[in-house]
């Protein structure tokens, strides 16, 4: 229908106001296979934090930081972030944390940014620890991250590929769970969530193989903050429960090998 | 259009791929085995003799061009594999084939554990399977002694396979750039998911000896147990420099094969288009790579893979391609040449350049090139020479330089797309049924998009009332009538542009 207030449309969207995502609408999916024609970081030193979270890197100090410590790094990776809900829920819940969400469709990448821009812009001092990139992260996970570099990881509902010609696409598999564990610290935990049974079983069986995962009990899970926003903060999440649909859980923490 | 044409010519032509022959010399110096398309070729040193192989593993002979040879660390057992899908283990004493395996895709790298426990073997999809050797060590799992899936890259061709000096990593590496040092568990049969250092290096053909890394393009010095880039030497440039400017076709300059000394202080590279051997030393302890020597050969042998065993100063190179076309006779061409003093110490100190053994001082003289090439007169057929030279071109370049396309193309390719044949066309017809209502040419004037997915127009009115403007509208087609009212009904009131309008739903078909 045509509507909507002729100010506000734009893709752009002006100073602190929100984007909106009929202007940045994309196919709903995108191939993982392909080769891939964006810049990618050749290792994680070349990734350029500063152009993510500006103000814990002001421009110009950078060189003399680079020899500190206590530089921080990127904590927190939403693999596969859509639109960003978790990223902006998780921001307030950790003021502290640098996280970044992975997304590979270009447009939807794009809106992330703009939302991101225009949530600091109307909130000063808030939502400075959280940006977007524009990545296959089945593929360059390593390119971004140092082993044992992060302690979140999140693939809220993935794509289900249910054919088995495509469960090579799956962004949880037994191949890539090695990739994943490289990354993560011990102790590091990893939320899948999906509305797909299928799915759902799948990623379960697939971390419970793994022998550098195991479990985590359900009453720790159930006092984790972060798990009521898995549901509730992203918009696939909404979807799903105005539909009444069931969502399929897994949480898994990141252990020492034991043999 | 026309790059395109050629492009695909090419593809079509180079359709018999060509396997680039493959050298492997025993770590002991007891025996060397060249692979060229499907045959394997064995000198035994010691006896002085050409090896016939025997095979009582029940398996077959290699119908397809081997990809892979590889001798164990001790020397006792030796693997081939290939385009057969078949993994063939030998024992290197009797030159009998022990096992045959069976894989469920074209094998492209093949290794042996250090003790020889365990043989791997990499598909191209990427997974990496293990296959236990002898009685099954003591391990009480379940095994019928097929292989097991023990890892695998994600969905791309394993270029290189390697099991480190100490045999307590694995290495691998693929076409898209990534190097992997996975930690091997003592029950490798369960998978192998502790990776020590992933890299993606730009691009990659890895080969590990000496806790040393290799890739493409530049050979790079990598330390696997921390990860970190000791060197790079970028003989890419080097060799630009070496060569006329008119020879160096830039795409044409990758690393073939490396091979370093035991000891590691030395490293020989052979580059496609490079007529020789480039040597490198190797500083260990000042992390530092640099480039010593090239040893050039004739200008029609460009050595496609390089071996070294521990004990004899010999570097074996061999150059050679299966499935020539206009090959007349069935005989399988390689050539095969030898440098000698292959240490560094002869070779740093001055300016002693090693030659290339001539035909006459070969160990073992003819016999051996009769048995390892072939024919003693490959070297005198200057055409064969050249045309295998020609097709490891081709051949050297597709497999280890991944195919790009250029922008143009990849638009090209998506114009011919199906799902966009119906966009395009359903797009065109909501375009007309506009026009006939706005009075518009369907031309370009009516700012009309059609979406596919959500079968919806997007329709600019902005471009109608305030030319210029950025804000969009989307209708569906039924609604599209009702939203051109709309623009009607808006313009009367608030522009005080003249634009004639006559709604007439009559005319939408």
């Amino acid at each position: 229908m045509a509507s909507g207030d002729g100010a506000n449309g734009g893709g752009g969207g002006g100073q602190g106001k929100l984007p909106r995502k009929r202007f940045y609408r994309a196919r709903a999916h995108s191939n993982p296979l392909s080769d891939s024609h964006f810049p990618i970081p050749i290792s994680p030193d070349e990734v350029d934090l500063s152009q993510h979270y500006p103000r814990y890197f002001p421009s110009g100090e950078g060189e003399a930081r680079q020899g500190d410590a206590a530089v921080p790094r990127i904590r927190f990776a939403d693999v596969g972030c859509g639109f960003g809900g978790l990223l902006v829920g998780l921001s307030t819940l950790f003021p502290d944390t640098l996280m970044i969400g992975m997304e590979l469709r270009d447009k939807v990448t794009e809106y992330v940014k703009e939302r991101i821009l225009a949530l600091r812009a109307s909130n000063p001092g808030k939502y400075d620890n959280i940006s977007v990139v524009r990545t296959n992260s089945m593929k360059y996970i390593p390119n971004y991250f140092r082993k044992a570099q992060l302690s979140k990881m999140f693939f809220l509902f993935p794509d289900p590929h249910f054919k088995e010609k495509n469960h090579r696409r799956r962004v949880i598999s037994m191949q890539l769970l090695d990739e994943y564990a490289y990354v993560m610290e011990v102790g590091g935990i990893i939320y899948t969530i999906t509305d797909v049974e299928e799915l759902g079983e799948w990623m379960r069986s697939c971390l419970e193989k793994h022998p550098l995962f195991e479990a985590i009990p359900e009453e720790e899970t159930k006092a984790d903050p972060v798990v009521k926003l898995l549901s509730t903060a992203t918009e696939e999440g909404q979807k799903v429960a105005r539909n009444g649909g069931q969502t399929f859980q897994a949480i898994f923490r990141r252990i020492s090998l034991q043999e | 259009m026309e790059d395109a044409a050629v492009e695909e010519a090419e593809v079509s032509g180079g359709a018999a791929e060509f396997a680039p022959a493959l050298v492997a010399a025993h770590p002991l110096g007891r025996s060397v085995a060249v692979a060229v398309g499907p045959e394997l070729r064995v000198f035994d040193l010691k006896a002085s003799s050409a090896v016939s192989l025997s095979d009582n593993s029940g398996g077959g002979s290699h119908s397809d061009a081997i990809r892979a040879i590889s001798f164990s660390a001790n020397g006792a057992l030796f693997a081939s594999a290939g385009d057969d899908k078949l993994v063939k283990v030998w024992k290197t004493d009797s030159w009998c084939c022990i096992r045959t395996i069976t894989s469920e895709k074209r094998v492209s790298a093949v290794a042996i554990s250090n003790d020889g426990t365990y043989v791997t073997f990499a598909d191209k999809f990427g997974v990496i399977w293990l296959v236990t050797m002898g009685e099954s060590g003591g391990e009480q799992e379940p095994t019928d002694n097929k292989p097991v899936s023990i890892f695998g890259h994600y969905c791309s061709i394993i270029t290189s396979m390697k099991f480190s000096p100490d045999g307590r990593f694995i290495a691998t590496a693929d076409r898209d750039f990534k190097i992997r040092i996975t930690s091997l568990p003592k029950k490798p049969l369960r998978g192998a998911h502790e990776i020590q250092t992933l890299y993606r290096a730009l691009p990659s053909h890895a080969f590990q000896k000496v806790r040393a890394f290799f890739c493409l393009e530049a050979v790079r010095l990598w330390d696997y147990i921390n990860g970190c880039l000791l060197d790079t030497c970028q003989v890419r440039d080097k060799v630009g420099e070496l060569l006329e400017p008119n020879e160096t076709e830039d795409n044409n300059l990758s690393v073939a094969d490396i091979c370093p000394t035991n000891d590691g202080l030395l490293v020989a590279v052979a580059i496609q288009s490079l007529n020789g051997v480039m040597l490198l030393a190797c500083d260990l302890i000042a992390k530092k790579l640099s480039f010593l020597k090239v040893v050039t050969t004739e200008k029609c042998y460009i050595p496609t893979s390089l071996s070294s065993s521990f004990s004899a100063d010999l570097l074996w190179t061999v150059m050679g391609a299966s499935n020539m076309p206009n090959q007349a006779t069935s005989q399988l061409c390689t050539r095969l040449k030898i440098i000698p003093h292959f240490k560094k110490d002869p070779l740093a100190g001055c300016d002693h350049v090693p030659t290339v053994l001539e035909d006459s001082e070969v160990p073992h003289g003819e016999k051996l090139l009769l048995a390892l090439q072939g024919s003693l007169d490959i070297a005198k057929q200057e055409e064969v020479l050249a045309s295998v030279l020609a097709a490891l071109k081709v051949s050297m370049h597709k497999m280890l330089v991944k195919k790009h396309y250029s922008e143009e193309r990849r638009e090209q390719r998506k114009r011919g797309r199906n799902d966009k044949k119906i966009k395009n066309r359903n797009a065109r017809r909501g375009i007309f049924a506009a026009s006939a209502i706005t009075g518009l040419s369907p031309a370009s004037d009516l700012p009309v998009e059609f979406h596919r997915k959500t079968m919806q127009f997007e329709l600019d009115l902005d471009e109608i009332l305030f030319p210029g403007s950025k804000n969009r509208y989307r209708c569906c087609l039924l609604s599209l009538l009702s939203a051109l009212l709309l623009v009607s009904s808006l313009m009367r009131k608030g522009n005080d542009r003249e634009l004639e309008f006559i709604p007439n739903p009559g005319e939408d078909g």
